[in-house]
């Protein structure tokens, strides 16, 4: 560099725009790599399977022109895709050494955490935004409540966001990807558990009632459940938020952690 | 602009960095000397701000880098060991995206990138993926990252490392041409680089600083500093022990060594006592005595002598400050 070179002009760039930029980044991160185009197909495969089958989904079989079919296996299919998703959200950073690169930059640590969250996000709503065919075809067949449909892909869209918080708090924690997506399974299996059928009749057996409701309260399962039907309750949509703000904040954590040790 | 208080990291039990303090300045180039698992790469770490120091501080441009920690990260540019990036990006994206988290964009972004791309050669793998450059690359790569902002501080951990020759002369020049206007500070363990672009040089071991003193003044501090080495051509067999004695009994000569020589000449080393300089002496006495001198040489003192002396724990003399 020559001593007369002229320097470009330089702006502090506000939080968000840094945002910005680490989730242009990352986002593009996803499509420079088969793995976005491998989860895409995946998912959409699994998704039109479980809709179609006729043991699982029954979409004909109903003989009822809406999704429901396709929205109730949410929960199951998010468990084992998101991770996926969530998994090298900062594991990847700690192995390729990266995050050192990153943290050095100068990008306050929320505006990171939230920016590849918010790409993690923005990359599931795109997979579910292919679905879209499933809405045209449901509509050409009869005459569905869209409203009841929109609310189910708001719905499903949270949910997936409250995995991904999930995700990305258990990514900051470990370097491995393998263990990341694993514990990430764990943990999300835990948040269905309580409001999964079986689940609550084994423990209606030997707990209150009152208890079992409240634990299948924190269920993603119960919460999702009303939302697969189209009532896109308020307090439902506190929920997921406050589980994504709250695993967001154990990002932070997690990192801050870290940074300490 | 940089000013290290006593600054410490403990790893659990394990006290990676002791209470280690110094300061630079506008256009010194500091390099941080010592052995692998001596504390620089934590010392680097916590200044730039991505490990918290257990006690003590780094203070930046004036700004704190416990207290506010983006202040200093947008001053300083910082390249990690191993120059990490991220692989599956390309250069001129990876390059695109340190731009906009400075705060570069649109058409100040582009020139400033056209610009790296020439100081640091980075022509014609701008489109391709950074997993598949070279390590030289890579390095040239995140080296770019780090003098993107034009910053005022520049930190690298062993910038040459694993390059090759012309590559690390490239490197240091490099730096020498930024060094007017920024405060440079640099780890390595290859001595010859702190020779060849440090104007100052601090040594550190076991956590704790051990020298600091420019490169010449840590040369000062080696055995054979001042030592001359002569050579002379031996016409009878008996001559060689006569030229040892006649050597040896000079003024302010402490040792002479035998060292390597041919057939029919004699090599020695006369080392000079503390702070003194026998090349006069010797010069005289081989005109006194008319040998036939093949060689005849000061020595510099080695660097990587005193710095073997100095982190081993056997160092021989007081410091040089």
């Amino acid at each position: 560099m020559s001593d007369a070179a002229p320097i470009a002009p330089r702006r502090v760039a506000g939080s968000v725009q840094r945002m910005a930029a680490v989730f242009r980044r990352e986002l593009s991160g996803y499509f420079v790599t088969p793995v976005a185009y491998v989860f895409i197909v995946i998912f959409l495969l699994v998704t039109g399977l479980f809709t179609f089958s006729r043991d699982l989904g029954g979409f004909f079989e109903r003989g009822q022109a809406d999704l429901r079919p396709f929205f109730v296996f949410h929960p199951w299919l998010y468990l084992f895709l998101i991770p996926a998703v969530s998994m090298r959200l900062w594991a990847e950073e700690r192995r390729q050494g990266t995050i050192e690169l990153l943290m050095t930059l100068p990008i306050p640590l929320w505006a990171a955490i939230v920016g590849k969250f918010l790409a993690a996000w923005a990359f599931v709503a795109i997979a579910l935004v292919l679905t879209s065919p499933l809405w045209v075809t449901v509509n050409y067949l009869g005459d569905p409540d869209n409203g009841v449909i929109f609310a189910g892909y708001i719905g499903s869209l949270l949910m997936a966001g409250a995995y991904l918080a999930i995700g990305s708090c258990v990514s900051a924690l470990t370097r491995n990807q393998v263990i990341a997506f694993i514990i990430t399974v764990v943990v999300c299996f835990a948040f269905l558990l309580p409001g999964f059928g079986p689940v609550t009749a084994l423990l209606s057996a030997w707990a209150p009632p009152r208890l079992v409701e409240a634990a299948a309260s924190f269920s993603f399962l119960a919460r999702f459940e009303s939302v697969a039907k189209g009532v896109l309750d308020l307090r439902d949509m506190v929920y997921f938020a406050s589980v994504i703000a709250l695993f967001l904040f154990g990002t932070a954590a997690a990192i801050e952690g870290k940074k300490a040790a | 602009m940089i000013d290290i208080r006593a600054l410490s990291k403990r790893f659990g039990s394990l006290v990676a960095v002791d209470g280690v303090s110094f300061t630079v300045q506008r256009g010194e180039v500091l390099g941080f000397l010592g052995p692998n698992g001596a504390g620089k790469s934590t010392t680097m770490k916590m200044v730039t701000g991505f490990l918290a120091p257990s006690a003590g501080t780094a203070v930046v441009c004036g700004h704190d880098v416990v207290q506010e920690p983006l202040a200093v990260k947008e001053r300083i540019g910082y390249l990690p060991e191993g120059a990490p990036a991220y692989p599956d990006m390309t250069p001129a994206s990876f390059l695109g995206f340190v731009g906009a988290v400075r705060g570069l964009r649109g058409a100040a972004l582009q020139r400033r990138i056209d610009e790296l791309v020439s100081t640091v050669h980075l022509e014609g793998v701008m489109r391709q993926p950074i997993d598949t450059l070279s390590k030289g690359y890579k390095r040239r790569v995140g080296l770019a990252a780090a003098i993107l902002h034009d910053p005022e501080v520049l930190i690298m951990d062993e910038p040459t490392d694993g390059l090759d020759p012309n590559q690390k002369h490239e490197v240091r020049q490099l730096i020498r041409e930024m060094s007017p206007h920024k405060a440079i500070v640099l780890s390595t363990h290859i001595l010859e680089e702190v020779e060849a672009v440090c104007t100052r040089a601090v040594i550190i071991a076991r956590g704790r600083i051990v020298a600091d003193g420019t490169p010449a003044e840590l040369q000062a501090r080696s055995r054979t500093h001042n030592a001359v080495r002569i050579a002379v051509r031996i016409a009878s067999p008996g001559m060689t022990v006569g030229v040892r004695q006649e050597l040896a009994r000079l003024r302010y000569v402490d040792t002479v060594e035998p060292c390597a020589s041919s057939a029919d000449s004699a090599a020695f080393v006369v080392r000079p006592k503390p702070g003194r300089a026998v090349l006069p002496e010797v010069a005289q006495c081989v005109r006194a005595k008319g040998w036939a001198v093949e060689e005849l040489r000061t020595d510099e003192g080695r660097l990587d002598e005193v710095f073997r002396e100095i982190t081993t724990g056997h160092a021989s003399k007081g410091g040089a400050k």
